[in-house]
């Protein structure tokens, strides 16, 4: 049977999509204008990227923003994608309970409780807020979507694999960087790449655990929005937004290239 | 060979060690950090509570725990109210995502199989960029003067402008904007695992379309409609930027309270006991969908 949209469907999509996609549109043609008043054209400029690039403070928080979300993205990766193969590969474990509800809570958790519980453990410690309690914090929460990502390539794939390379005689840990690691590798790099966004984005826990000099690009934006819309604003988020949509793009392209390429060896 | 080394089996050990170490600090010690504050007296100090972790004193440890805060809490129907308002914003905004995403979810599903990896890449798209920024677009958009206005004015549609900006209205179109990726996808990988069959034989049986999207279509979709609603409630009823840039002074939300509490009014084991209520409101939901979650990974291995 071959499918064809019914008109309803269609409706449903273009409306779905355009409420998706027109505000962004709006924001990033509006980064354009030459009025200072966001919301009425004045005619093509690009003004305000200009004084983007000359706002110390902000290019200041943008470097702040990308280091701690390299950092955190890095290390999530790694403790994520533990986490994900003790989930799948280690049967039954005590704490195995307490475990899948630490790693699924904080993912729908409110942020302001994540944030608060989380500062007020640092304060606790005797740790100074800054760089290393937002990156410690971030860390926390992304690896959760690490895990979650991971795992789920690790349950669909062929275990056979794994056993065949065992079976041959390799200890696990070449067995895992032999054979399982290649595979599950696109779903790391998409737990990486989803890791590093959240925590660029984060506003919440930023602000709850921030410290002098570790000024975030979330919290100078939340700040300078609380003040009023301004196309300076506008601006630095086209370029984000930009940014974005090219890596996703590339990503894409990336995947379905090695998706051609592995079908092309299987045959 | 069956008697591994010992180096071998620490190693192997270390897989869920580090993970399960980690979360234990970072995500539970924390916890119970905040259930002890909340117990505790406000003090005019750097930190601005009493602390009560003197190790030497275990009786009177427990002597000084109060429940001062939680009586302010249920004293005050400030706060009250914000709870009940927050879980019926959510409440509101979840079945909203519901009506919008449903339509959504179910045409990408219908649609050429061709094209459904880059509906579902589009839908995710969104959820790449900025948070903050997509809630930020909306202010130009629904400002007396923003580009809402001036459609439907120029259009003919009203003479006044709509003051919508600072609204309950505005905070319910900025949940379902900032969510929808959360309930359609979660829709959409049930309703596009549904046999086609299943609702041409009731066709043929004689059901009526509206009938058999009931009987079949709905029941079928329930684990999505479950995750979907899920995932979108529970992080709702917390929300701080969405009311706080969108809503107005009047909308009450509790996690815009606790907020407050912190960044303002500097009240640190008052905002503590302000997170263990939510806290408490949201154990069962999150309960059922780790469970849900859990379940779903088990199915498809």
């Amino acid at each position: 049977m071959t499918r064809r949209l019914s008109p309803f469907n269609v409706t449903a999509l273009v409306l779905g999509f355009a409420f998706l996609y027109l505000p962004i549109l709006l924001l990033v043609v509006y980064s354009f204008n030459a009025s200072r008043l966001v919301t009425v054209w004045g005619g093509f400029s690009t003004r305000w990227y200009g004084m983007l690039f000359r706002n110390e403070a902000l290019m200041e928080a943008a470097w702040v923003t990308f280091r701690i979300a390299l950092l955190t993205a890095s290390v999530a990766t790694i403790l994520g994608t533990l986490a994900a193969l003790a989930l799948t590969r280690y049967g039954r474990f005590p704490g195995l309970t307490l475990f899948t509800g630490m790693v699924y809570a904080p993912m729908v958790m409110p942020e302001v409780i994540t944030g608060l519980s989380l500062l007020l453990f640092f304060v606790a410690i005797g740790l100074d807020r800054g760089f290393w309690t937002i990156t410690l914090a971030h860390t926390t929460l992304t690896m959760c979507f690490v895990t979650v990502v991971v795992q789920a390539r690790l349950v669909t794939f062929d275990r056979s694999l794994e056993e065949a390379a065992m079976d041959l005689g390799a200890p696990p840990l070449r067995t895992f960087f032999a054979v399982t690691l290649p595979l599950i590798a696109p779903s790391i790099v998409a737990g990486f790449l989803l890791a590093f966004t959240l925590s660029l984005d984060d506003l919440v826990i930023a602000s709850f655990n921030t410290g002098p000099g570790a000024t975030t690009l979330p919290i100078r934006i939340y700040s300078a929005v609380r003040l009023g819309l301004s196309p300076e604003v506008n601006a630095a988020s086209t370029i984000l937004i930009g940014i974005v949509t090219l890596g996703v793009i590339a990503a894409t392209l990336l995947s379905k290239r090695s998706v051609i390429r592995s079908r092309r060896n299987a045959h | 060979m069956h008697k591994r080394p010992l180096t071998r089996r620490l190693s192997e050990g270390l897989v869920p060690a580090v993970p399960f170490l980690w979360l234990c600090l970072l995500f539970l010690v924390p916890f119970l950090i905040v259930l002890k504050i909340s117990l505790s007296d406000p003090a005019i100090a750097q930190p601005p509570y009493r602390p009560v972790f003197d190790w030497s004193d275990i009786a009177g440890f427990f002597s000084q725990l109060n429940l001062e805060n939680y009586e302010l809490l249920v004293g005050d129907d400030l706060y009250l109210r914000a709870l009940l308002s927050s879980v019926r914003i959510a409440a509101v905004s979840t079945l909203l995502l519901l009506l919008v995403g449903f339509p959504i979810a179910y045409a990408m599903a219908r649609a050429p199989e061709r094209y459904r990896s880059l509906l579902v890449a589009l839908v995710i798209l969104p959820f790449w960029t900025s948070f903050l920024i997509r809630i930020y677009a909306w202010i130009a958009i629904l400002k007396p003067d923003g580009f809402l206005n001036q459609v439907l004015m120029g259009a003919g549609l009203i003479s006044e402008p709509l003051g919508i900006l600072n609204t309950e209205t505005a905070v319910f179109i900025g949940i379902v904007y900032a969510y929808l990726p959360f309930m359609v996808l979660p829709l959409y990988a049930t309703l596009e695992k549904m046999d086609d069959t299943l609702l041409e034989a009731a066709l043929d049986l004689g059901s009526t379309p509206w009938r058999s999207f009931w009987t079949i279509t709905v029941p079928l979709a329930m684990p999505g409609i479950l995750a979907g609603s899920l995932l979108c409630f529970i992080p709702a009823v917390g929300e701080f930027v969405i009311p706080d840039l969108l809503g107005g002074s009047e909308t009450l939300m509790i996690g815009r309270q606790l907020w407050s509490e912190f960044f303002s009014n500097r009240d640190w084991p008052l905002a503590s006991s302000v997170a263990i209520v939510l806290l408490i409101i949201l154990v069962v939901p999150i309960v059922i969908y780790r469970d849900a979650e859990a379940r779903r990974v088990e199915n498809v291995r």
